[in-house]
């Protein structure tokens, strides 16, 4: 494992006091337990708490600002955090009008949120997001998982927030953006959490994982490369024949890339992903290309679909200010 | 059993873990995604250094702290399962100085049912409940039928261990396996295998106790 570490237990803690060096102005890290806030707290409006195992960056901790979070808890890398960070996360952002969880589907992440809400004694919704197409509903089963599109729920759902939206308004909103959002994605190589030293799956040069989680567990099945256009056509179809968009339908398109994969191959991606969206008779209204929820430096990328309206689309044009998404 | 025993066992599970370092890796890195070994280390890790804050209270505070400790320390889905099974032990265990078997036996179960309510899951779903649910209804029995502590450690060890290896042929629908599907046939649970090397290790550490 080749990797900048100093010591691998304090892996967290020292890129999290970066985060917060770097972006002095916006964020505030609290410690034991651990959490990162808006630098300047928020008043008079619903408190966005997220959170999960490290590892995902920028998400969530560096989506924490003005029209989008106010507070972060990081688990350490793919475990998600735990209540009493999300109880003091909580604590330090809470602005009277309640606490909003954007949590992904993932079972570690949904426990340990369940029993912060439980522990809690303050008004509090839970938004479960659980985007990615991948893997089927199922009621015997954890379910689908919350991948990329988690950040689309926060972005538009921060920004309700910030105009002012009650709590039931900003959860009833999360679960509809949620409803309308679909994910899938393809890994080529693995990816190696610090702490085990060594990759997380084994995979050959001529092959990927179709439907990929974003810890690199799998999905569909393991597959043989093929060319780009093949891929996004399959991917594609598993997330347009889960939200059925009508002809003429805009969508926010977002490509987003795992932490292996460079831009040019992401822009790529965009291309094959928009002509599809033509010959489909869908418009491309928003879009949204980076690693943004990665899984460590693992290569690949998933596709997203969000469908939009007038009122979503002016959500996510309106105004946010955190490290890693701003406008 | 005593809050020294509880401590012991904490000592004896911490050791066998790191002990098994290389197995339940391998298996976590085939079925699951890395991370259960590093996790299950860092609480045993966070229970034993609290060895000197447990000594002194009765079994049931006992439990609760280390159930509490449990669920700030490890994250992920073990952390609320294992800090539920704890606390609920713990409260099974209320007022109770010095609990014999059959009282150790019905906190072992009130655990294992937090364990099931949290994590809505039941056995045959290839996670550490195929071990746990029939050791700890294996434990009921033997304790009613007054069995002594070395048969009944002995027994506890095979139901654990042939429980454990059951998991192998199995299709997980709880936990990070399900993602696999059929994939992870011909490969243990890790945290069955965790919970079978605990229940190892407590029982060694008991019959030792016993022989001394």
């Amino acid at each position: 494992m080749k990797k900048f570490v100093n010591d691998v237990d304090s892996l967290l803690l020292e890129s999290l006091q970066g985060l917060a060096a770097a972006h002095p102005d916006l964020l505030q890290l609290h410690l034991d337990p651990t959490c990162v806030t808006r630098k300047k707290r928020a008043t008079n409006k619903v408190a966005l708490i997220s959170g999960g195992g490290a590892g995902h960056e920028p998400l969530h901790c560096g989506l924490i600002g003005r029209g989008m979070l106010d507070a972060a808890c990081p688990g350490q890398v793919f475990t998600s955090p735990t209540p009493d960070q999300m109880l003091a996360a909580a604590e330090a952002v809470d602005a009277g009008q309640g606490v909003l969880f954007i949590v992904k589907n993932y079972a570690g992440d949904v426990m340990n949120f369940q029993m912060a809400t439980e522990m809690m004694d303050r008004p509090c919704a839970t938004v479960l997001v659980n985007d990615d197409v991948a893997v089927e509903r199922s009621t015997h089963t954890t379910g689908r998982r919350g991948v990329a599109g988690t950040l689309i729920v926060e972005k538009i759902v921060g920004a309700a927030a910030e105009a002012g939206a009650s709590l039931d308004q900003c959860k009833t909103l999360g679960d509809r953006v949620n409803s309308r959002t679909a994910s899938m994605g393809v890994a080529f190589t693995s990816c190696t959490v610090p702490a085990a030293g060594r990759p997380t799956f084994d995979i050959g040069e001529r092959e990927m994982e179709f439907g990929v989680g974003i810890h690199g567990e799998p999905g569909r099945r393991r597959d043989t490369v093929r060319p780009a256009q093949q891929l996004v056509d399959e991917l594609m179809a598993a997330i347009l024949g889960d939200l059925k968009p009508a002809r003429g339908s805009e969508v926010l398109l977002h490509v987003n890339g795992f932490g292996g994969t460079p831009l040019i191959e992401l822009y790529l991606l965009f291309h094959c992903a928009n002509q599809l969206l033509e010959r489909e008779g869908l418009k491309l209204a928003r879009s949204l290309v980076g690693n943004y929820t990665t899984a460590l430096e693992m290569a690949g990328a998933s596709l997203t679909v969000s469908m939009m309206d007038e009122e979503l689309k002016s959500l996510w044009d309106a105004p946010v200010h955190t490290a890693a998404l701003h406008w | 059993m005593n809050t020294q025993d509880i401590v012991s066992a904490a000592e004896a599970v911490k050791a066998a873990i790191l002990a098994n370092e290389e197995h339940i890796e391998s298996l976590d890195r085939a079925i699951g995604d890395g991370d259960h070994f590093i996790n299950v280390r860092r609480g045993c890790e966070a229970i034993v250094a609290l060895k000197g804050e447990l000594q002194p209270l009765p079994p049931a505070e006992a439990f609760k702290k280390i159930g509490m400790k449990l669920l700030s320390t490890i994250g992920g889905a073990s952390g609320p399962l294992i800090g539920s099974f704890f606390i609920s032990m713990g409260k099974e265990l209320d007022g109770l100085a010095e609990p014999d078997a059959m009282q150790f036996a019905n906190a072992l179960s009130a655990g294992v049912d937090a364990i099931k309510t949290r994590g809505k899951a039941d056995v045959g779903e290839k996670t550490m409940l195929d071990v746990l649910i029939p050791t700890s209804r294996l434990l009921l029995r033997l304790a009613g039928e007054g069995s002594d502590r070395a048969t009944l450690c002995v027994k506890l060890k095979q139901e654990a261990e042939s429980n454990m290896l059951a998991t192998r042929d199995m299709i997980a629908t709880k936990g990070r396996a399900h993602f696999l599907g059929e994939r992870a046939l011909g490969h243990i649970d890790p945290g069955a295998k965790t919970s079978q090397v605990a229940v190892f290790a407590v029982c060694d550490m008991l019959t030792v106790g016993a022989t001394s």
